[in-house]
C-alpha cells in the first residue's frame, strides 16, 4: 500500500491537444481519492498517466516512494478497473482472474487460493467457469474488480467503473466499492463524472476542469464552500443560485434587496456573486418578514421535495428547495428570503472564493 | 451477383407481413417485386450461364445457328485444354493462373501485413495530423488506376519491373495498403483499447498486447479485408496488360482475354478458362459472406 504523489503534471498531445495543464495532487495512503469533472478535463488522463499508460509531457508521478515515471505499468505495482471492464473475452472467469497472477509468474497453488479467495469476496462462486459473454453487467464488473484484487497491488485505479451500469445496480455496486476499499485499506484513484458517486464514496474529492485542479477537499467542505464558480456550478443538484451581491452598510444584499448573511471580511469595489444553495433559501407568502417579493415560474415536485424556480427582481430562476408540504402554484405571487448561513462569495473577474 | 440475387428475392415472402387492410397491396406488391427481380436475375445471370454452356459445349455447337440451349453434347475437352497443352505438358494458361494465384496472394499477403499494424496505429494513437494522413491515404484511391497508368509504365520500364511478376505485386499491394488501412482502421475502433490496456498492467509491452489480445479479435475483420483485397488483385487486368508482356509472367485476366483476336476464336477454351477463372472468387465470397456483409455496414455494429 502506498500514497501517490502527482505533482506539476503536464500531458500534451502530438497533436497538440493539452489534456492536462498543471496538476499537484497527493493522494494518501488508504484513502479513496476521487477525480470528478466533466469530460475532457483531464482526470482520464491523469489516471492513465499514474497507471503508466499514457507518458506525460511532464511532471512527476511517485507511488510510495517510487518516482515511476519511467517504468511500465507492469512494473508500478497497481491494478486499474475499465469502463468497459476489459475482460479477456476468450477466458472463463476463473482464467481471467488467474491471469495477471499467471503474468507474474506465481506458483499454482499460491493462484488458485487468491483466485479463491478474491471469488469469495466478490461472490463469484457460481460464475467461474462462465465466459465474459454470457455474465451480465454487473456481472463483468464483479469480476473485473476480483482481477484487480488478486494482485493485491499497492493501489486500485477506477476509471469509470459504474457508467455502464443501469442507475440500481450502480448503487449497490458503489456501496460495494466503497466497503471493499474501507476493508482492504489499500489506496484507490476513482474517476467520475458522476457527482452523486463521488460525494458518496470519496473520502476526498478533487475537482478538475480544463486540466486543471479546481478544488481538493472532503465531500462536505467541496458542497459547502466550493472553491470557484465553476465548482459552484458543478456540484449539487439543482447547482447553487449565483447571485449577483452589493456590499453596503456591512449587508450583503442582491440587487433585488434579497438580504443575505454576510461572511466576514468581504471585499469591497469589486462586483461579486454569492452562491446560495436552494436549501438555504425559503419561498414564503408575499410580505413575510425579510422577504422580497418574487414569482414562482415552476415547481418541480419530486414527492420528497418540491424545487421552485422562482423569478424575482433582476435575478432569474432561483432554485429553491421546499419540503412538499409547501405548496404555491405556478405564477403566485410569493415572498423569497435567505434562511441559511453565510454563503461564499466569488469575484466576478477572478471567478475565486474571497470571501 | 447470385449472392445478391438471392437476398432480394427473400424479401418477396416478408411482404406477408404486412397489415390484414394493406393485405392485397402488399401482395400485389411482393408479386410485382419478385417478377421484376426474375427478369433482372435472368438477364443478368445469363451471361454466365452461357459462358459456362460454351465452355462444356463441343466446337460444333458452339458455332451452331441457331444456337443450341439444350441439346448439345457434353464436352470436357476444354478443361482438358485449359490446363494441358495441345502437344502434352503444361498450357500457357495454366502457367497464367499460377502467375495470378502468386500476384494476388502475396500482394494480398502484403499489403495485410503493412495495414493491419498501420490501421492499428491510426486507431489507438495521437498521431499528428492524423485526420490529414488518412486523407492522404485514402486519396490514393480516388482516381480510377487507368490514370497512372503511363506514369507507372514509365517508372518501371526505368527500374526493370516492367514484365516482372513483383512489379505487379508491388503495384496491387500499393492499392490494397491504402483499402486495408481504412477498412481494418473500422475493425480495430471497434475492439475496445481497455483490452491492451489491461494487458499492459498485467505485464505484456504494447506490441504482445496487440498480438495476443486485439489481433485475434481481428480475425474476422482480417479475413474480410483480404478477401476484398484478393478480389481486386486476382481480378486486375489494365495494370496487368500493360505492364507485362510475356507468357511466364502473365496473369490470367489479359492471358484469357489474349485468347481472343487471332483469325480464329476458341470460344470453348475462352469460356473455360473464365469459368476457371471465376470460380475461386465465387468460392472465398460465399466462405466470408458474412463478414463481407459486415465489411459493407462498417461502424452500424454496437459496441
Amino acid at each position: 500500500m502506498a500514497g501517490i504523489e502527482v505533482s506539476a503534471l503536464h500531458k500534451r498531445y502530438p497533436d497538440g491537444t493539452v489534456a492536462v495543464d498543471h496538476v499537484d495532487l497527493s493522494i494518501r495512503d488508504g484513502e479513496l481519492f476521487v477525480m470528478l469533472g466533466p469530460s475532457g478535463c483531464g482526470k482520464t488522463t491523469t489516471l492513465r498517466a499514474i497507471a503508466g499508460l499514457e507518458r506525460q509531457t511532464t511532471g512527476n508521478i511517485r507511488i510510495g516512494d517510487t518516482l515511476v515515471d519511467d517504468l511500465p505499468p507492469a512494473d508500478r505495482d497497481i491494478a486499474m478497473v475499465f469502463q468497459f471492464y476489459a475482460l479477456y473475452p476468450h477466458l472463463r472467469t476463473r482464467d481471467n482472474l488467474a491471469f495477471p497472477l499467471r503474468a507474474e509468474g506465481l506458483p499454482k497453488a499460491e493462484v488458485r487460493k487468491r483466485v479463491d479467495e478474491a471469488a469469495g469476496l466478490m461472490r463469484l462462486g457460481p460464475l467461474l467457469d462462465r465466459r465474459p459473454h454470457r455474465l451480465s453487467g454487473g456481472e463483468q464488473q464483479r469480476v473485473a474488480l476480483a482481477r484487480a484484487l488478486v494482485r493485491r497491488p499497492r493501489a486500485f485505479l477506477m476509471d469509470e467503473p459504474l457508467t455502464n451500469l443501469d442507475a440500481e445496480l450502480r448503487a449497490d455496486m458503489r456501496t460495494e466499492i466503497k466497503h471493499l476499499q474501507g476493508e482492504l485499506g489499500t489506496t484507490m484513484v476513482y474517476v467520475t463524472h458522476d457527482q452523486v458517486e463521488a460525494m458518496s464514496l470519496g473520502h476526498r474529492i478533487a475537482i478538475l476542469n480544463k486540466g486543471r485542479v479546481e478544488q481538493i477537499g472532503t465531500p462536505l467542505e467541496v458542497y459547502d464552500r466550493p472553491a470557484s464558480l465553476f465548482c459552484a456550478a458543478f456540484i449539487g443538484s439543482p447547482p447553487m443560485n449565483l447571485i449577483e451581491v452589493e456590499v453596503a452598510d456591512g449587508k450583503l444584499r442582491s440587487q433585488g434587496g434579497l438580504a443575505l448573511t454576510p461572511p466576514p471580511g468581504l471585499p469591497r469595489d469589486r462586483r461579486l456573486v454569492a452562491g446560495v444553495r436552494p436549501e438555504a433559501l425559503e419561498v414564503t407568502e408575499p410580505g413575510a418578514e425579510r422577504s422580497v417579493p418574487a414569482r414562482v415560474v415552476s415547481a418541480e415536485w419530486l414527492g420528497d421535495e418540491i424545487i421552485y424556480v422562482v423569478d424575482h427582481d433582476g435575478q432569474r430562476d432561483v432554485r429553491v428547495r421546499m419540503p412538499p408540504t409547501v405548496r404555491f402554484t405556478a405564477d403566485a405571487p410569493v415572498g423569497l428570503r435567505h434562511t441559511g448561513g453565510p454563503p461564499p462569495v466569488y469575484d466576478v473577474s477572478t471567478e475565486e472564493l474571497v470571501a | 451477383m447470385a449472392l445478391s440475387v438471392d437476398e432480394a428475392v427473400s424479401t418477396g415472402p416478408a411482404g406477408d407481413h404486412t397489415p390484414p387492410s394493406r393485405r392485397f397491396g402488399g401482395r400485389g406488391r411482393a408479386v410485382l417485386e419478385v417478377a421484376l427481380l426474375t427478369v433482372l436475375a435472368v438477364v443478368m445471370l445469363f451471361p454466365v450461364l452461357w459462358m459456362i454452356e460454351t465452355s462444356i459445349k463441343e466446337n460444333r455447337d458452339v458455332y451452331a445457328i441457331p444456337a443450341k440451349f439444350f441439346d448439345f453434347k457434353v464436352t470436357m475437352e476444354h478443361f482438358k485444354d485449359v490446363f494441358v497443352a495441345s502437344g502434352g505438358g503444361r498450357s500457357t494458361l495454366s502457367a497464367s493462373f499460377l502467375n495470378s494465384v502468386l500476384v494476388a496472394g502475396v500482394s494480398t499477403a502484403l499489403a495485410t501485413v503493412l495495414g493491419v499494424p498501420a490501421a492499428w496505429a491510426y486507431s489507438r494513437f495521437a498521431v499528428k495530423a492524423k485526420k490529414d494522413q488518412l486523407f492522404f491515404i485514402l486519396s490514393t484511391r480516388f482516381m480510377p488506376p487507368v490514370v497512372v497508368v503511363i506514369p507507372i509504365f514509365l517508372m518501371y520500364r526505368q527500374v526493370g519491373l516492367i514484365d516482372t511478376k513483383l512489379g505487379l505485386i508491388l503495384i496491387y499491394t500499393a492499392f490494397n495498403v491504402p483499402f486495408t488501412i481504412w477498412m481494418m482502421k473500422g475493425f480495430v475502433d471497434e475492439v475496445p483499447a481497455e483490452y491492451e490496456d489491461a494487458a499492459m498492467l498485467d505485464g505484456y509491452t504494447r506490441l504482445q498486447a496487440f498480438r495476443r489480445f486485439t489481433l485475434p479479435l481481428l480475425l474476422p475483420g482480417i479475413a474480410a479485408t483480404a478477401v476484398f483485397a484478393l478480389i481486386f488483385s486476382w481480378n486486375e487486368f489494365v495494370f496487368a496488360i500493360f505492364l507485362t508482356s510475356s507468357d511466364d509472367v502473365r496473369t490470367a485476366p489479359p492471358a484469357i482475354a489474349g485468347l481472343i483476336g487471332g483469325t480464329t476464336v476458341d470460344w470453348g477454351l475462352v469460356a473455360a478458362a473464365s469459368v476457371v477463372f471465376a470460380l475461386p472468387v465465387l468460392v472465398f465470397a460465399y466462405l466470408v459472406r458474412k463478414h463481407l456483409v459486415a465489411g459493407v455496414t462498417l461502424g452500424a455494429v454496437r459496441r
